[in-house]
């Protein structure tokens, strides 16, 4: 025990010395600092877009609601139902009920021309026909400004995210769809989900619109109970009358972020990498001359007895605290200049723009803090074996 | 082979050196630092040893200390042959029996006088309040109980050295080796040092071994062996 707190008592001392040492070399320092700051910066910057998108795509899902689309269909685009098989799936086993009826909305997507108001550019918006049930069957709908539009009418009311990033759409604007001009007379949030980036109208006016007759394209339904889902999709997936496919709705926003989010993750990781291996130089570097100007130092503590096995662990101990400095410094820096950055991209599933928030979370700070510890160990490995082998009597006539 | 015995016959000695040669490899060359070389070092003495430069002074020191190994022969310090030790357990020796001092003194310069003195006592099993008093005492001995909380920047030349010494002595090791010790002080500086090793010599019955190339320094001490070329003898080689 003595031993081992003997042993602590020297590597203590060495961190101490080295610590306190900092300010005689704090130019390389602060360069390894820096840099780790910066691999952490775009790790943590660059995941954050897909943890936002996949936030956003997942944001409204409650684990009480569900989808349900046409058997084989891998998103509302290619999916499709007759009013029959939608008054099926509404009257389905497990659908919570509200005073009007089943909460459950038949809808239809549609996808319109805006631009940006980045860029200019056409993006494709999606235009969402809806029923009444619709603002039930998702979590935290709310309007922010204006009002509900007025079912029977070409009126819509726009998603505080679509509001944001495409022109014409502020309350009281026309949007022009085909040959009529409907007014915005509402925007909504929805707790930063998918829904913020849509337009919404009532589904019968859009069908007719659109000539869609009497079709949909997917079911939205709220549930009595998370649990009462598989007794929901048995019915329908057993239904002779039907050939659809019933997703959670967490799960379906989840397959649909998955491609965008792989992507992004994929990127993130290889740029974040690449950068790693130059800051694990920088690492090395200011190792190198923590122990270079110490040399004398180090070879004295090992003379009066400290051992060579607490001079590599205090020093790698140093060149951890340096980096996790720098990753504490990248993680303060990427969530000051990313945490909710507004942005919007392609759903390549929906083809049409999603906005979302850029979203620095917890576990994103905890993997650059992990990635920068990763950096100072690789870094201070080399530099505190160098100092432990060095012979003792001529480090000690280094100057 | 030089024999350089002042030990009673039959005694041990507290340090002793049996046919040791140490050779280096430069370049594809060996270099002959020390011939053969028998040493006995009595307890209580104050040894200075002394040579020209590249004489093989400080590796000698350096072998007694447990620094270094010799290529050849043994190293035997009260009663434990240190040169077969392994580097971990040649440490945990070193902590408990060997006080260095530097010619550059070698203190921390990030650490005040009284945590440098307090270094080698971090390696004991000494609590907190015992390793103050113990730095309390040692320096007292060097004269420097006012000057505890100063860095060694603010620190004359003698009184780093004198700092050394505490440190040096600060565990009551069995041996104090002290490497050039007034070799960065003026006259002044270095006789206060001298008298300070002398008294912990005399006074303290501390067993000293200095290596020094002044003869105003081995002066101090009570014996004097030269070293030249690698080889000891009693009389200094013109």
């Amino acid at each position: 025990m003595n031993t081992l707190v003997n042993w602590f008592s020297q590597i203590g001392s060495i961190v101490k010395f080295g610590l306190l040492s900092i300010p005689q070399r704090r130019g390389s320092v602060a360069a390894t600092v820096i840099g780790i700051a910066g691999v952490v910066v775009v790790l943590v910057g660059v995941l954050s877009i897909a943890a936002g998108f996949r936030r956003a795509m997942t944001a409204s899902a409650a684990p009480d609601s569900a989808i349900v689309l046409r058997s084989g269909a891998d998103s509302e685009m290619v999916s499709g139902f007759g009013r029959p098989q939608v008054r099926l799936i509404a009257d389905a086993p497990g659908v919570a009920q509200g005073p009007k009826g089943p909460l459950s909305s038949a809808e239809l997507f549609v996808i319109i021309n805006l631009p940006k108001r980045s860029t200019g550019t056409d993006a494709n918006v999606p235009l969402r026909g809806v029923e009444p049930a619709a603002t039930v069957v998702r979590d935290n709908l709310h309007l922010v400004a204006g009002r509900m539009f007025e079912w029977g009418r070409n009126e819509v009311i726009v998603g505080a995210g679509a509001a944001r990033e495409f022109a014409g759409l502020e309350v009281g604007s026309q949007l022009k769809v085909g040959r009529a001009s409907w007014p915005v007379v509402g925007i909504f949030t929805a707790n930063g989900g998918v829904a913020e980036s849509e337009v919404w109208t009532d589904a019968a006016v859009l069908q007719g619109a659109y000539n869609r007759g009497e079709s949909f394209q997917s079911v939205y339904t709220r549930l009595t109970s998370a649990d009462a889902f598989q007794p929901f999709k048995d019915a329908l997936t057993t239904n002779p009358q039907l050939n659809v496919k019933v997703l959670r709705q967490s799960d379906y926003y989840a397959e649909q972020s998955e491609t965008l989010t792989r992507l992004i993750t994929t990127l993130g990781v290889l740029i974040a990498s690449l950068m790693a291996v130059g800051a694990i130089f920088g690492a090395l570097n200011t190792m190198y001359s923590a122990v270079a100007t110490r040399t004398r130092e180090i070879a004295t503590l090992r003379a009066l007895g400290f051992g060579s096995g607490a001079v590599v662990i205090a020093l790698m101990l140093e060149s951890l605290a340096i980096a996790i400095l720098g990753g504490a410094l990248g993680g303060a820096l990427a969530y000051a200049g990313f945490n909710n950055f507004q942005a919007a991209t392609m759903n390549w599933q929906s083809f049409s723009q999603v906005t979302f928030a850029f979203a620095v979370t917890p576990p994103l700070l905890i993997q650059g803090i992990v990635l920068a510890s990763v950096i100072g160990l690789i870094g201070g490995i080399l530099p505190a074996l160098r100092a432990a082998r060095q012979p003792i009597a001529s480090a000690l006539r280094e100057l | 082979m030089s024999t350089m015995n002042d030990g009673k016959p039959g005694d041990a000695g507290l340090v002793r050196i049996d046919g040791v040669e140490k050779t280096f490899r430069r370049a594809s060359e060996d270099v002959h630092v020390l011939a053969r070389l028998d040493l006995v070092v009595p307890q209580g003495e104050f040894l200075a040893l002394m040579g020209p430069s590249g004489s093989g002074k400080s590796t000698l020191l350096n072998l007694i200390g447990g620094l270094d190994r010799p290529t050849q022969g043994t190293v035997t310090v009260a009663g434990e042959r240190i040169d077969t030790l392994s580097d971990r357990r040649l440490a945990d020796w070193r902590a408990r029996h060997i006080g260095f001092v530097f010619q550059l003194y070698n203190l921390m310069p990030v650490l005040t006088a009284e945590r440098n003195v307090e270094l080698p006592l971090l390696l004991t099993h000494l609590g907190k309040a015992e390793r103050q008093k113990h730095v309390a005492t040692a320096l007292a001995m060097v004269g420097l109980s006012h000057r505890a909380k100063h860095y060694p920047r603010t620190l004359s030349g003698g009184e780093q050295q004198r700092v050394g010494i505490a440190r040096g002595i600060v565990t009551d090791p069995t041996l104090l080796l002290c490497d050039e010790p007034t070799g960065d002080l003026d006259r002044k500086a270095g006789d206060e040092i001298l008298n300070l090793l002398q008294a912990l010599n005399r006074e303290h019955g501390k067993t000293i071994i200095m290596v020094t190339h002044d003869p105003h320094a081995s002066a101090r001490a009570s014996r004097t062996v030269y070293l030249n070329k690698g080889r000891l003898s009693n009389e200094p080689v013109s």
